[in-house]
């Protein structure tokens, strides 16, 4: 006789893990079919996970070996020009002791396996190299399991969990998710740097197992809408760069070139000197916001983590709001479980989920973002030199008396940016975040 | 009949990196991988299996997360399997790898004869091809290395005919059996398991042996049973590291600046004017 499973999950990355732990837990007979060789060999991102979000599923993760990098301290914004950069860092004792682990860096191909390890271990069956090619449906188009890529792939469930990222050839087959347009993701590239920890320690000015994150804005993305990043592993530093596909397309700009920029500006190039680059991975990043999440259930089938395109750009949140998610499907699941209904009449307390949490009210309350940064350029291109040239006449001791400079530096600023246009920009962003 | 194949997880990395203390592999933090010989070795075992009718058992040695090569195995369709896990077996070289190899396979015939054994022709990892050979001799099989193809097999007269690959073409030759074979990749392309199969062998606990389980010696097993001993261990040295041009300036900078310089050699340019005529 045919096998049948109660939940079927498409992908073993934080959002199918995270529910897979859940439901095993409850005894539910729960699959999640990863079509890498192991969890986390197919994906990417920056490397920061929150403690709060992971302890809600495994709350005793540090003791249980959970493969921590680097305890976060410091969090630094840098604004690059072409020569220059502006940064703002934030370091408080409090993320030493009490918040420690509030934020931290892991591998994800390192990460990602224990944390299946951990799904595992709560009895759930995780099955690798296996590609879900389309969804199982019955007559009335209910989804009732999924078809894989191997032979005798077809699998029953009662409910099919599709969280299986932001480049999923399974959305569009399904047609579950609009297949998405170049101008609502961004190509990020990342290099992996090795160097020995004291090292990173010393350049970073941290004590050994904590560390920094520094986002990256400016025209080092060679005017595209994109973002920067340099974070710190244990042995290595990740750095990495990401910018709107559209922009990418249209500007025929090469990732790599502009990686390759970034390392050597001279704000950056001594951070990482003498390190050895050891993984280059790049991947796409669901940076649409609120108005690009499709519908989050229906008959059989729920949607979460980057699949339903959950992501916070401005925040950094894409494992995190997948963690949560993934949480949240669970929760319904368990629900459905209960009532011995996994029609939308019960998934959709799914989306009510969502809309009580963090998770849609965060991205709802950015739903303007995305367009604001589409819309401002100048944030790429002329404002960063602007600034920079404005506080480098500022700085410059040369016996000018003060009032002089001053005008100058701000003859340097409206000279690049219109004043107009510059309380436009400043004005658009506060509505953008309100 | 009753086949066994004996499969080494080996590291899965173009990277091997040795411990400059102790002359061994680090093993630590690297990903594994069944070898892909042994791979081979079980592909063929099935195919045989299908034509002429067989149980298959796959071994392994090693520790405990070795169990993932013998779950693969299962997927694929081997009956059964064991890993030989023991820390008396630690350290082990190909000597002390084929004894205790072989002291499991003669566990496994006093239940079902083993008709016969298959194996890698090396492992990625030490490159020796030792331990298969070293295997037959210890059990007295006839040995077959470096078949490329198995063309028949006679239940009845126990015997096996082999292609097996020499230098410079093939040599078909028959034996005996019981007999050990060890194989080349070309043999066959592995098999992909059905997802019935991958689901079972996830589920399917590993049966484990130690040194007592297969009557092994402690003297014989593990770094005791290993006379091997690493006298040194060095990479190659690289010669004629060319010269370089740095591309901090523009990759198109470096590459005219590399032109330059390979031009300025008259004998070189002058040999590259002529080729570009003919």
């Amino acid at each position: 006789m045919e096998e049948k499973f109660d939940a079927a999950i498409v992908g073993a990355g934080p959002a199918g893990i995270s529910a897979a732990c859940i439901l095993a837990d409850r005894g539910v007979k729960v699959i999640v079919l990863e079509r890498g060789e192991y969890p986390g060999s197919k994906n990417m991102f920056g490397g920061v996970l929150y403690g709060r979000c992971l302890g809600r599923i495994i709350p005793d993760y540090a003791q249980k070996n959970c493969p921590i990098e680097r305890n976060i301290v410091e969090s630094r914004i840098s604004y690059l020009s072409e020569q220059g950069s502006i940064s703002f860092a934030y370091r408080d004792h409090a993320f030493f002791e009490e918040l420690q682990n509030n934020a931290f860096t892991v591998g994800r191909a390192k990460f990602d396996r224990w944390f299946a390890d951990q799904a595992r271990a709560k009895g759930a069956l995780v099955v690798c190299s296996t590609v879900v090619t389309d969804l199982l449906r019955d007559e009335a188009g209910r989804v009732i399991g999924v078809k894989t890529d191997r032979a005798d792939g077809d699998l029953r469930a009662k409910v099919v969990l599709l969280a299986d990222g932001v480049n999923s050839p399974l959305a569009a087959r399904s047609g579950f998710r609009p297949e998405v347009r170049p101008g609502k993701v961004a190509l990020a590239v990342k290099e992996l740097i090795a160097l020995p920890e004291e090292v990173i320690d010393e350049r970073f000015g941290v004590s050994a197992g904590n560390g920094v994150t520094n986002e990256i804005l400016g025209n080092v993305t060679a005017g595209m809408n994109g973002v920067a990043f340099i974070y710190t592993n244990r042995r290595s530093v990740s750095i990495g760069i990401g910018a709107n596909l559209s922009d990418f397309a249209r500007q025929r700009v090469r990732p790599y070139e502009m990686i390759e920029r970034l390392k050597l500006h001279p704000a950056i190039s001594p951070l990482i000197k003498d390190g050895k680059p050891t993984e280059y991975i790049a991947h796409w990043l669901p940076e649409g916001g609120f108005e690009t999440v499709p519908k989050l259930f229906g008959d059989g089938f729920l949607i979460a983590g980057d699949s339903a395109m959950l992501f916070n750009a401005l925040h950094r949140e894409g494992s995190n709001l997948a963690m949560a998610s993934g949480r949240l499907a669970a929760a319904t699941i368990l629900d459905a479980m209960e009532k011995g209904d996994f029609s939308s009449r019960t998934l959709q307390a799914y989306g009510a989920r969502l809309e009580e949490s963090f998770v849609l009210k965060d991205l709802k309350k950015y739903r303007r973002f995305p367009s604001f940064l589409e819309t401002h350029k100048e944030l790429f291109t002329t404002l960063p030199d602007g600034v920079s040239a404005a506080l480098r006449t500022i700085l410059t001791v040369d016996e000018t008396p003060k009032k002089t400079s001053q005008r100058a530096a701000w003859q340097a600023m409206r000279s690049r940016t219109a004043p107009l246009r510059l309380l436009h920009l400043i004005w658009d962003a506060w509505r953008s975040i309100r | 009949m009753h086949f066994v194949v004996c499969i080494k997880q080996v590291p899965d990395t173009a990277e091997v990196k040795i411990d400059p203390e102790t002359n061994t592999l680090v093993r630590a933090g690297v990903e594994s991988m069944a070898n892909p010989y042994d791979i081979t070795a079980m592909e063929e075992a099935l195919r045989l299996k299908e034509k002429y009718g067989a149980r298959v058992t796959a071994i392994s040695m090693g520790p405990p997360q070795a169990d993932s090569v013998l779950r693969q195995a299962l997927s694929m369709g081997a009956d059964d399997a064991v890993l030989l896990s023991d820390r008396a077996f630690a350290g082990a070289d190909t000597l002390a790898t084929s004894y205790t190899l072989s002291k499991a396979i003669e566990t496994l015939g006093n239940v079902e004869p083993v008709d016969l054994v298959l194996c890698g022709k090396q492992a990625v990892d030490g490159d020796t091809a030792q331990t298969g050979p070293g295997i037959a001799t210890r059990l007295g099989f006839t040995q077959f290395t470096y078949v490329i193809e198995v063309e028949r097999i006679d239940p009845d007269k126990r015997r096996l005919q082999v292609r097996r690959k020499v230098e410079g073409g093939f040599e078909v030759i028959s034996g005996a059996l019981p007999a050990l074979l060890s194989v080349e990749l070309e043999l066959a392309a592995p098999r992909r398991a059905s997802l019935p199969m991958l689901i079972d062998s996830l589920r399917t606990p590993v049966k484990t042996w130690d040194a007592k389980a297969i009557g092994a010696s402690s003297a014989l097993v593990g770094i005791k049973g290993s006379p091997t001993w690493v006298k040194a261990i060095a990479s190659p040295q690289v010669h004629r590291a060319g010269p370089r041009w740095d591309a901090a300036e523009g990759v198109s900078a470096a590459v005219s600046a590399a032109l330059d310089a390979l031009f300025s050699d008259e004998e070189f340019a002058a040999g590259f004017v002529k080729g570009w005529k003919a």
